[in-house]
């Protein structure tokens, strides 16, 4: 474990582009130097998702990759605190010390964006919060942030939470700065609920149904006892360009997995073959490991590696999930579905400002929501990236404005104005 | 009892009053506004029975449309407005202000829709918690979170208070199982946040509102997560010698990687108490005993029920009893249950304390507590949610002597104080309303303060929603009262479990 307190001095040059501060005391300074000149900073931990978003013109750069170590750790209370510049792997290579993790299964975009083959910081990841295929089972990351420390646009340190699950003390902060992609605060501490590995893994592979089927089947194994906790789609032109695991049978793949005790996972599945009535199709039962490497690649949108074009993410309710992709046909996308019909990721060969706005209409009109991950910069500069409208606009430029007054913090990156 | 200060009266907002009332009129049934004084006493005050306010004037609206109207009104004329769901908040949160408009939700009473294929429901505030479990079970479905006060409780003050439960561990409190929700600013704006999606695209906005106590918005609509019921659900009874005994199995039991959907422990005072009252077959001999509930597959319950009385008995456990039925299963719990009238029969008067601790200090803050029980020569029973940490000490008095009231309110401070010392918070499920306001700089700095404050005022820039709730108006620490139950027969709902 690293040192808590780094006792490095301080050699800030502030006339340099790219501030990196070596502890709190750095980071305050330059925070507060930015607040007194009004310079606009960009944030940035290991740069895996700066490309989500729109790009950034700023007089600074705080790289926040020093602030970095492991705080606390208790296994017996469930959680680790640690600085927000520390990586992803390094939080869960400790954590697996004691066969614990982060439930949540951060999403790793370096093979998306080709950055560094790592999994980015854990202050980015709360930033940002994507979650993987557990989603609608445990959460996700601002589910299991128990609380935080960090630095406002004025410099001053604040805090909100704990250590603990249960606690109604003060406005839930720690909700409100995950997702909000650096724009309200600077991290400096994150304590985090781990919870314990599951022995056991075990998903089921049903090979070559149309969507319609598999969705049929996706929403009652999620409404089921069961308790799965991945549920996935994807169409059967990913396997031309992608090989999973070993898998034989031909076609699409609908993927359902359980985790628990062995003797849980085998009744689970014994119990979803019967209920969903698979007996007579093509399934193929993945152990631990296989498990592991299928999911994995889910979590990691491997799918997606070799994209160089734009990448689209619809939220939406798993009952439209159908009439989405119906009504998106015209626009010829490639796209897996996961969190049990819940999450669409898209691919699309050319994108514009009025695809985004057509495909966005359509999203919203189910009652969904539309991300744009990956595009070319100028029609990112073009167009918005996240969905919003007027009141929340309104409610959220005085949120930024109570932490960020002179926006200072990524200005810009999600809304132009906030 | 202590005084409290609150925010200034506006005397000539109460002068208004029959202009008030003649304006509301013109926005809702004439019904649905209260004046009369008999008729604003059942509101004068909610479960935190201490404090006692009547309200200017009650308004009970019926539509959104309606309390958009009422509020812009009020922020226009600058009246103080308190939301109310059902009034069984602990903490004061729903305390009425004199000059005030409070404004109940009882008459958005509806479950909207129930949606299985999107597994919610959509839901008034006032529907009670217990009705979403009630309107959904015939299709194996529930609603997670179980406050004790659910057969009263409304799911809008759940989402106000971001109530918990005994099932926080494994399932999380309301902030992590509700979807989406329909607020009204207090300018008059409605607008909805999420939906029937999962997180949601900008600032988490619901994450903010859930346990902000009515101070930034009026929720007027509810989308909850339903959950399918777990097929096997098993309860069993652990007695241990000692507190530390029994805690150090909760740490081993969870070390194991076994997260039990309940975990709930007694100490001895609380189990002669509860044994008396309810005849649930607890261990008597016991200091201080566990129940541990899992739920999931029949086999799965079955093999980590035995894992948990093994790792029991080599943590020094001296009885271990395995429920063989849901009946024995519920008798298990109906002690537990029974904790607050138990102790209504021991004494006069009973206090209860709501803070969160880090579940392995368990033995130290309760060995502190033992002390301070003999330092203020008053007993003291203690209810702990093992799992998440929730500690509800008891402090029994008699509030007819004036000093054993305010001792027992110093114990109460004193106590809180200990939670924070050890890494725990103020409040695990009941809020800080009016009751722990003034405790909030044990926790946090003025910064921190500021902060919050700063963003209750981008949402209400005239402190007009629930002012004087949350955040101290002194800038020090005084040591106020938490809950206090005089009388189990005088208090208000005496017959809704509490905790």
């Amino acid at each position: 474990m690293e040192e808590t307190n780094q006792n490095s001095q301080t050699f800030l040059d502030f006339n340099s582009d790219i501030l990196k501060p070596n502890n709190e005391n750095d980071l305050q300074e330059i925070i507060k130097y930015c607040y007194k000149k009004d310079l606009p900073i960009e944030i940035v931990g290991a740069g895996t998702k700066n490309q989500i978003g729109k790009k950034l013109q700023c007089a600074k750069i705080l790289d926040m990759s020093n602030i970095s170590g492991i705080l606390e750790y208790k296994p017996e209370e469930l959680y680790i605190t640690v600085k927000a510049g520390t990586p992803v792997k390094t939080v869960q290579d400790e954590l697996k010390k004691n066969n614990q993790y982060l439930a949540f299964e951060p999403i790793n975009f370096s093979e998306l964006f080709k950055t560094d083959s790592n999994e980015g910081t854990i202050g980015g990841t709360l930033s940002c919060n994507f979650s993987g295929s557990r989603r609608f089972k445990v959460g996700s990351a601002r589910d299991h942030i128990l609380g935080f420390k960090g630095y406002n646009g004025k410099g001053e340190k604040i805090k909100s939470g704990g250590t603990v699950v249960k606690n109604v003390t003060g406005y839930d902060l720690s909700k409100l700065v995950t997702g909000s992609f650096g724009t309200l605060l600077v991290l400096s501490e994150i304590t985090l609920k781990v919870l314990p590995l599951q022995t056991d893994t075990k998903t089921i592979i049903v090979s070559g149904l149309a969507l319609e089927h598999s969705l049929g089947i996706m929403v009652s194994a999620i409404a089921s006892s069961n308790d799965p906790s991945g549920v996935v789609f994807y169409p059967a032109n990913f396997r031309n360009n992608f090989v999973f695991n070993d898998l034989t049978h031909p076609g699409s793949i609908t993927a359902i997995r359980v985790e628990g005790t062995k003797t849980s996972t085998e009744q689970r599945i014994n119990n979803l073959i019967e209920d969903l009535s698979l007996i007579d199709k093509n399934i193929t039962v993945l152990d631990s490991i296989q498990s592991e490497i299928f999911w994995e690649d889910t979590r990691n949108l491997k799918v997606f590696s070799k994209n160089q074009k734009n990448i689209l993410r619809a939220v939406i309710p798993a009952s439209e999930t159908i009439n989405l992709i119906s009504r998106l046909k015209t626009f010829h996308p490639t796209y897996f579905i996961d969190w049990g019909g819940s999450l669409v990721w898209l691919e699309l060969d050319y994108l514009s400002n009025q695809k985004i706005d057509q495909i966005r209409k359509r999203v919203l009109d189910i009652g969904g929501y539309l991300t744009v991950i990956k595009s070319p910069e100028n029609l990112k500069s073009s167009s918005e990236i996240f969905t919003i409208d007027p009141i929340k606009f309104r409610i959220s430029q005085g949120l930024k404005k109570s932490f960020d007054p002179k926006r200072i913090f990524n200005p810009g990156k999600m809304y132009t104005g906030i | 009892m202590t005084t409290l200060k609150m925010p200034k009266v506006d005397r000539k907002i109460l002068k208004d009053k029959d202009q008030i009332v003649k304006d509301i009129y013109s926005f809702t049934n004439r019904k649905n506004v209260l004046f009369e004084r008999e008729e604003l006493k059942p509101y004068e005050t909610d479960g935190l029975t201490a404090y006692k306010q009547t309200p200017m004037l009650v308004v009970l609206p019926e539509t959104t449309q309606e309390v958009s109207k009422i509020l812009s009104y009020c922020n226009r004329r600058k009246i103080k407005v308190v939301p109310r769901g059902a009034g069984t908040g602990l903490a004061g949160s729903a305390l009425p202000l004199a000059d005030c408009i409070l404004l109940g939700l009882g008459k958005f009473n509806k479950i909207l829709e129930k949606d299985y294929e999107n597994r919610c429901v959509v839901a008034q505030p006032g529907v009670t918690n217990l009705a979403i479990t009630h309107a959904v079970q015939d299709k194996g479905f529930y609603y997670a979170p179980d406050p004790s006060s659910q057969i009263a409780c409304s799911i809008g003050g759940n989402v106000a208070e971001n109530s918990g439960g005994v099932h926080s561990l494994k399932y999380g409190t309301t902030t992590n199982n509700i979807l989406g929700i329909e607020i009204v600013l207090m300018d008059g704006t409605i607008t909805r946040v999420g939906g029937k999606v999962f997180d949601s695209p900008g600032y988490d906005l619901l994450g903010l509102i859930t346990g902000s106590e009515g101070l930034l918005c009026v929720i007027t609509e509810v989308t909850v997560k339903i959950l399918k019921k777990p097929g096997t659900v098993k309860a069993i009874l652990l007695g241990f010698p000692t507190i530390e005994d029994g805690g150090n199995c909760v740490t081993k039991i969870i070390s194991e990687g076994i997260i039990p959907s309940g975990m709930e422990m007694m100490d001895k005072v609380l189990l002669e108490a509860t044994n008396n009252f309810s005849k649930a077959g607890y261990p008597l001999d016991a200091e201080g005993m566990l129940i541990v509930e899992l739920d999931g597959t029949k086999s799965e319950v079955n093999e980590l029920i035995n894992k948990v009385a093994e790792i029991a008995k080599q943590n020094k456990c001296s009885s271990v009893k395995i429920s063989k039925s849901d009946e024995e299963r519920l008798k298990f719990w109906s002690g537990r249950k029974a904790a607050f009238p138990a102790c209504g029969e021991m004494a006069p008067d009973y206090y209860c304390v709501d803070g969160t601790i880090p579940r392995g200090k368990l033995a130290k803050v309760l060995k502190e507590i033992r002390e301070l029980s003999k330092k203020y020569k008053l007993p003291v029973a203690n209810a702990f949610h093992a799992g998440d940490g929730n500690l509800h000490p008891i402090i029994m008095f008699d509030a007819n002597d004036k000093k054993s009231l305010e001792k027992t309110e110093k114990f109460g401070a004193d106590i809180l104080k200990l939670c924070v010392k050890f890494g725990g918070v103020l409040s695990g499920e009941h809020g800080i309303g009016v009751e722990k306001r003034e405790l909030m700089c044990e926790m946090f700095n003025n910064n921190d303060i500021q902060q919050q404050i700063s963003i209750k005022n981008s949402l209400d820039p005239s402190s007009l929603l629930n002012p004087g709730k949350v955040y101290p108006i002194l800038r020090k620490c005084a040591e106020e009262g938490r809950l206090h139950i005089h009388g189990r027969d005088k208090s208000k709902f005496s017959d809704i479990p509490r905790f």
